[in-house]
Parts: C-alpha cells; sequence; structure tokens
C-alpha cells in the first residue's frame, strides 16, 4: 500500500522469483501450492531462485521476493536483508510478515521469562537447561514485521492469504499492473 | 418535499436536528465510522467519520456523526482525500492494540477490520506498539479481551444509560495510559453486577467483549462481512 510501483512489465524474459519464510508456519506457502495446476502456467512465466521449491541457499539478483512470516531472530533479519538487496519487488505475505502474527503474541512478556518458563520450569526433554548452541540464531527481544525492518513494495493479508489472493497477486505483478484484491480476497484471517 | 443537503453529488433528505451521519444511514449511504451506533448519541472521538463541508472558502473538515445537517449543504466523504486520511486513522488504531485476527473471536463480525477491508487497508504502516493489556476472565459468562478496544466508549455509554449500572468508565492518559476501566473494588469483571444479557454485553464493534463458550461459531465465508462489505449493509441493523 501507499507504494509506487517500481518495475517495469516484463515479458519476454522469465522472471525470477524466491520466497522464504521467516517466523512463519510454512502456512503461506502451503497455500501458495494450492494454487494447483495453475502452478504449471506459473512457471512458464517465472523460474524460482532461492525457495524451500529449489533449496537453493542464498537468492541471486531477482525481480520479485515473496517474505512469509516476521523477524523472531537474528537470523530472520539477515536473510530478510538478502532478500530486499537482492529483490526488485518485495512483497510481505501473510499476517506474520504484516503485523508480526501469532509469533508476536509473546511480545507482552520478558524473553528471558518464557525461556526459563519453557526448558527449566516445565518438564520437557532440555534436561533443565536453555538451548545455547552457537549454531542456534539468537532470539529477538520482540517479534517484528517486516516493513519496521526494510522498505516493503506490497502487502499480502491473510492467515495464510487464500490461493487465489496470491494468484490474484503473481498475475497482478506479471501483468506490470498494481496489485489489488477485492472484497472475498481481502482477509486478515 | 424534505429538505435536502448533497452528499457526493447526491441529494440527501433529511430532517431537521439529524446529523449527516444519521441521514446518510437512513437513505442507505455509507459513511465510515467506528465510535458511532444508532442507538446512542454521538462520542465523536474516532474521527473516521470525518467529512469535507465545501463552502466558499474551500473546504473544511468535520465529524459526520456530530455536524447538522443543513439544506444545500455540499459534503464530500468517499474521496482519495478523505479515504487515505482515514486509512491513516485505521492503521494507528490497529497498531496501538493488539489486533491479532487470526485467533479474535470477533474475526468476520468486526466493525474494525470491515472497515480497514473497505478502506483497503493493506499494511499497519507504522511500528507497532505491542502494548500489554491484560485480559479479564473473571466472569463466569463474559471475556474482556481489552487488546482489541479502540475506546469508541459505546461499553460506557450503554452500560450507564441503558443497564443503569455504570459498569465501565474511561480514564487515564497517553495513547499506551487510556483505558477502560471496570467499576468495582478489585476492578474485576466478576466483582460487578454485570450481566450477559445486558445491553453492554452486546454493543462492543471489535472483540473485547465476549460471550464466553461461543466464540468461532459461524464458519469463515459466512460470517457477516464474509458475506459483503459493510459498505453494502447499511440498511442491516447494527448489533
Ligand atoms: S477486534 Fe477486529 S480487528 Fe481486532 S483482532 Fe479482532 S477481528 Fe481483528
Ligand atoms: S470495550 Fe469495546 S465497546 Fe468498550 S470502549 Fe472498548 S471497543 Fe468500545
Ligand atoms: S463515528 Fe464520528 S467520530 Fe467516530
Amino acid at each position: 500500500m501507499n507504494a509506487p510501483m517500481n518495475a517495469a512489465p516484463v515479458a519476454t524474459k522469465k522472471l525470477k522469483v524466491a520466497t522464504t519464510s521467516l517466523a512463519g508456519c510454512f502456512g503461506c506457502h502451503m497455500s501458495f501450492l494450492d494454487i494447483d495446476e495453475r502452478i504449471l502456467k506459473l512457471l512458464e512465466l517465472v523460474e524460482f531462485d532461492r525457495s524451500p521449491i529449489t533449496d537453493i541457499k542464498h537468492c541471486g539478483p531477482c525481480d520479485l521476493g515473496l517474505i512469509e512470516g516476521g523477524l523472531c531472530n537474528a537470523e530472520n533479519v539477515h536473510v530478510l536483508r538478502e532478500f530486499r538487496s537482492h529483490c526488485k519487488i518485495l512483497v510481505a505475505v501473510g499476517a506474520c510478515a504484516i503485523n508480526g502474527g501469532l509469533p508476536a503474541q509473546r511480545n507482552h512478556l520478558d524473553l528471558r521469562d518464557i525461556l526459563e518458563e519453557v526448558y527449566q520450569t516445565e518438564a520437557g526433554v532440555s534436561h533443565g537447561h536453555i538451548p545455547n548452541d552457537p549454531e542456534l540464531p539468537l532470539p529477538l527481544n520482540k517479534v517484528h514485521p517486516i516493513h519496521e525492518v526494510v522498505k516493503v513494495d506490497y502487502f499480502l493479508p491473510g492467515c495464510p492469504p487464500p490461493a487465489d489472493a496470491i494468484w490474484k497477486l503473481l498475475t497482478d505483478l506479471l501483468a506490470g499492473r498494481t496489485p489489488t484484491l477485492g472484497h472475498g480476497l481481502m482477509h486478515y484471517d | 418535499m424534505s429538505a435536502t443537503f448533497q452528499l457526493d453529488g447526491e441529494d440527501i433528505p433529511f430532517t431537521p436536528g439529524q446529523t449527516i451521519m444519521q441521514a446518510a444511514k437512513a437513505a442507505g449511504v455509507y459513511i465510515p465510522h467506528l465510535c458511532w451506533h444508532p442507538d446512542f448519541p454521538a462520542h465523536g472521538s474516532c474521527k473516521l467519520c470525518t467529512v469535507k463541508l465545501i463552502d466558499a472558502h474551500g473546504g473544511r473538515f468535520g465529524s459526520s456523526c456530530t455536524m447538522e445537517a443543513q439544506a444545500g449543504m455540499s459534503i464530500e466523504n468517499r474521496t482519495a482525500e478523505l479515504d487515505d486520511k482515514r486509512r491513516t486513522l485505521l492503521q494507528m488504531f490497529f497498531v496501538e492494540g493488539n489486533h491479532f485476527c487470526p485467533s479474535c473471536e470477533k474475526s468476520g463480525n468486526c466493525v474494525l477490520q470491515a472497515t480497514a477491508y473497505e478502506l483497503k487497508m493493506m499494511s499497519p504502516h507504522f511500528d507497532m506498539f505491542y502494548p500489554d493489556r491484560p485480559v479479564d476472565a473473571s466472569h463466569p459468562d463474559v471475556l474482556l479481551d481489552f487488546n482489541r478496544c479502540i475506546m469508541c466508549s459505546l461499553c460506557v455509554t450503554a452500560s450507564r444509560d441503558v443497564d443503569r449500572k455504570n459498569v465501565f468508565a474511561m480514564g487515564g492518559r497517553g495513547i499506551l495510559g487510556r483505558k477502560i476501566h471496570i467499576n468495582s473494588e478489585s476492578g474485576r469483571l466478576a466483582d460487578t453486577d454485570f450481566a450477559v444479557t445486558d445491553r453492554a454485553a452486546n454493543i462492543c464493534p471489535v472483540g473485547v467483549i465476549l460471550t464466553k463458550r461461543k466464540g468461532f461459531a459461524v464458519p469463515i465465508g459466512e460470517r457477516r462481512y464474509d458475506k459483503a462489505p459493510i459498505s453494502e449493509q447499511v440498511k442491516e441493523p447494527t448489533a
């Protein structure tokens, strides 16, 4: 919203698309797959770069980046910045990318209290200590939506956005139109 | 032949004493609003209903829920200028509370959410506040989730003027300080004479005052604002 279209329509060359899930549940990606056989039509028009579909680990220059999920740890922030620097158009897909979503419901609690509650107070598999392996990305104090860290060009609400809304966004962008959702495709839940 | 004024170029009849909002509602024309309810006097706090009165000096903004209609007035309502401002107001409402629609019982029937759809609010735009607003689950039949309160004051008015109980009061200062207080020594709803049959139990336009054991009763797709946008339901009764 309130963002100008910043890429000219490209019809001849296949567009490069990257997707990722940050602090999300992969529900938005599942909804993406719900476009069903339309994915074959999509593959005539786009080529996937970094995405769970390709398992490419880092994205190269792309026309479009789709971000599912908000930011709950340091790695999320790095990935988001990588996407922003490589993608001409960046879209926040789903409630978590847009307002933090369900993970952000921890935000009124103290992070240390949460970790102690989960790993020390509650009975579980952690043998009473908070995981601190250097491989693990550090959690952020609060969960943030992605527009608080990078410029976002378009927002696609929904938990998850329906497949038809994702399709509408993609086909609008591929045709060089500003994406719009009418009644029925616009949902915050 | 009754007197008329113009709303976005359309003649709207009115009776003396009616506000722009009341006359528009009677004529089936939607003016976005949050704190106004047809059964109660205007509170005039949310400013979503702001319209532009065109006069010799250009135009001036006013709240249509408090502005009295006068013959010959020319009023702008759904212009890009006004809807842009309304969208910004909505974004501020969303960031100053905790609106997690996917887990809200009111979703699909919520006036704030439906208004945001109508005004094509795609994102909160501003940084989120994530305020700490504890839930009051003390009452056996009613849950209060203040995370979603928009301070419309309808519960205060309904409890005071209809139920004659004065269960709710608004107090405090600042965006994070101002809130709805419960009128009991403990501050808990259970310690008031509030009842689920009260008018105030069924007035909240958002998901704060909720009847327990009734959530998510209507499937997605069949809820009030799934069926048609709020602007097309002006003639429908307001809850
Ligand atoms: S009150 Fe309305 S806008 Fe807020 S979370 Fe519930 S459905 Fe969403
Ligand atoms: S609890 Fe509901 S009715 Fe009362 S002020 Fe808040 S939003 Fe309005
Ligand atoms: S509806 Fe008029 S100020 Fe809220």
